[in-house]
């Protein structure tokens, strides 16, 4: 009971970060109308840069220099290329995205090369108990910050400017332009702020009890995929529910290994695509997805 | 306040589907537009509003001028910020919005927060209904409140044209009177208004100008009241004479040989 209970806990914590990067996914999905696979790229930009820039200006300054870098780039990736882009079809935009990814991941390999990079977290490797459950500081910070962000992100998304614009434009563009609503303008909004949350889910990503910055922080990325699309693309509530299930699934996966055994080690890396796939075959929109997303 | 001059748009570069279209809205007034489906009446809104490159269409000749200045090429958004707002065809509101976030978006475009106070005090004073259900989403209202919203949504952007593509479109006809009062009033209160319809009788009641668009050219213009009396007004559009000549059988009056492109 106990190690379920932990695990259970790790899983929460693991779950927000793919809910902060799903999100991410979402609101760029029904911003932009674009499934964007930079998100592991800009994932790994966010963790490289904060971990290269603490040997220099410190830890603090940065992080906030890290999350802006990702969502600079992030707003580059708009501006420059998606923007121009408008109306093509989504196919073709999620294949220009990839393009844009492995670009972006090929360069960030190679500065990374043999390096060992590691993000000198304040809070190092250690853990903390509550009662008899255990888990690491940095993913028990981890799911406060998540827990935070996904609260200001939800409330902004409800009640600013720019939440219902966004939700306007996501569900009729021409009317939402015809009300003067700037869709440049969101759509390369809503890419920043997929930028921030991804570079903070990345920051705590790398840490304990992850090894460092490596590439295989882009996977993470990729696992985060499955979240947004079991939730359903456009429902930002389905990309929380979606984390947090695969989050939950990927460490009870872990965790029980060795009674999973039969199945192989490293199993628990695929199960979020098992998740997806299972769900996605009840429930083609996802959990909470709008059934029909062809706009007429 | 608006003028068109000599518009010719085409689809694709092949499709013509407005030809030498020439235009006055003139200022504190209500001009209707009348026309079959395929007239251009819409393609005409969507070149007003700055839609037209959405539907892949463009000017090929011709100029629009609002309060003097060329409108040339420039997205909706602009439009908006100079004072021209759509009231797009079947009212589109976003239904998974509530009320008062519809009318959050159409204010959107207006920058003066004060107006836009002011605006949404007269949105809801006009139509006390929207202020009863501002909470609800706006795919629970009905057709005729929701015509409601789409008008008042457009008046939060506090504009000085308002243009309204066929406002009466699948209405009641009790509530299509209703439209036309508020229409009415709307000009009342200092707008102009562009009026595209397919109702005859509520546009010409309404309107002080009107014109009609027969396959993308102004075939009639005019005072609406005596447009509304000339003999092509009352049988295409008004169906007085086809009720005359066929008053039990509409549906052949309607195919008759003269009114061909009804049936198109």
């Amino acid at each position: 009971m106990t190690q379920f209970l932990s695990l259970l806990l790790n899983g929460i914590s693991l779950g927000a970060l793919y809910a902060l990067i799903a999100l991410g996914f979402v609101i760029i999905f029904k911003a932009s109308e674009v499934v964007s696979f930079t998100h592991g790229s800009l994932l790994l930009l966010g963790a490289y840069s904060i971990a290269r820039l603490s040997e220099t200006i410190g830890f603090l300054p940065a992080v906030l220099v890290g999350i802006a870098i990702t969502a600079l780039a992030a707003f580059l990736v708009e501006r420059l290329i998606i923007n121009r882009l408008r109306g093509a079809p989504v196919i073709s935009l999620a294949i220009v995205t990839i393009g844009v990814d492995i670009i972006l991941l090929t360069e960030l390999v190679r500065r990374i090369g043999s390096d060992i990079l590691n993000v000198p977290h304040p809070w190092g490797g250690g853990s903390v108990r509550i009662g008899d459950v255990g888990i690491s500081q940095n993913r028990l910070i981890a799911m406060i910050v998540a827990a935070i962000l996904i609260a200001l992100f939800f409330a902004a998304f409800k009640y600013s400017n720019w939440g219902v614009a966004m939700r306007a434009s996501a569900e009729d563009g021409e009317t939402a332009a015809l009300m003067g609503i700037r869709q440049g303008r969101v759509s390369a909004l809503a890419w920043v702020v997929a930028g921030v949350l991804a570079a903070v889910a990345a920051l705590f990503l790398v840490g304990s009890p992850t090894p460092g910055v490596t590439p295989a922080a882009y996977a993470v990325g990729l696992r985060a995929f499955p979240a947004a699309i079991l939730g359903g693309l456009d429902s930002t509530g389905g990309a929380l529910v979606g984390g947090l299930l695969i989050g939950i699934a990927e460490a009870l996966a872990a965790g029980y290994q060795d009674q999973l055994l039969f199945l192989g080690r490293g199993f628990s890396a695929v199960v979020p695509f098992i998740v997806m796939i299972a769900v996605l075959l009840f429930r083609p929109s996802g959990l909470f997805g709008t059934k029909e997303l062809t706009r007429v | 306040m608006l003028s068109i001059d000599a518009l010719h748009v085409t689809y694709g570069g092949a499709v013509q589907a407005v030809r030498g279209v020439s235009m006055e809205v003139p200022d504190g007034k209500v001009v209707a537009v009348l026309g079959s489906n395929g007239a251009g009446k819409t393609t005409l809104l969507r070149t007003i509003s700055g839609t037209l490159r959405l539907h892949r269409g463009r000017v090929e000749s011709g100029s629009i001028r609002f309060g003097g200045t060329d409108l040339g090429s420039r997205d909706p958004a602009q439009a908006v910020r100079m004072g021209m707002v759509q009231v797009p065809e079947g009212r589109r509101i976003f239904g998974r919005l509530t009320v008062e976030e519809n009318l959050r978006a159409g204010g959107m475009g207006n920058a003066d927060k004060s107006a836009k106070a002011r605006a949404q005090d007269r949105v809801y004073e006009m139509f006390p209904v929207l202020k009863e259900r501002r909470s609800q989403r706006g795919a629970l209202l009905s057709g005729g409140e929701q015509q409601m919203l789409a008008i008042g949504r457009a008046l939060m952007a506090s504009p000085k044209l308002l243009l309204l593509d066929e406002p009466s479109l699948g209405l009641a006809p009790r509530v299509i009177g209703q439209i036309g009062e508020v229409i009415a009033e709307i000009n009342r209160q200092g707008t102009s208004v562009l009026l595209v319809e397919q109702n005859a009788t509520m546009a010409l009641g309404v309107a002080d100008l009107a014109y009609v668009l027969d396959v993308g050219e102004v075939s009639l213009s005019g005072n609406a009241r005596e447009l509304a009396q000339t003999d092509e007004v009352q049988r295409l559009y008004l169906g007085h004479a086809a009720e005359a000549d066929h008053p039990h059988d509409r549906t052949r009056a309607a195919s008759g040989k003269k009114l061909s492109r009804w049936t198109a």
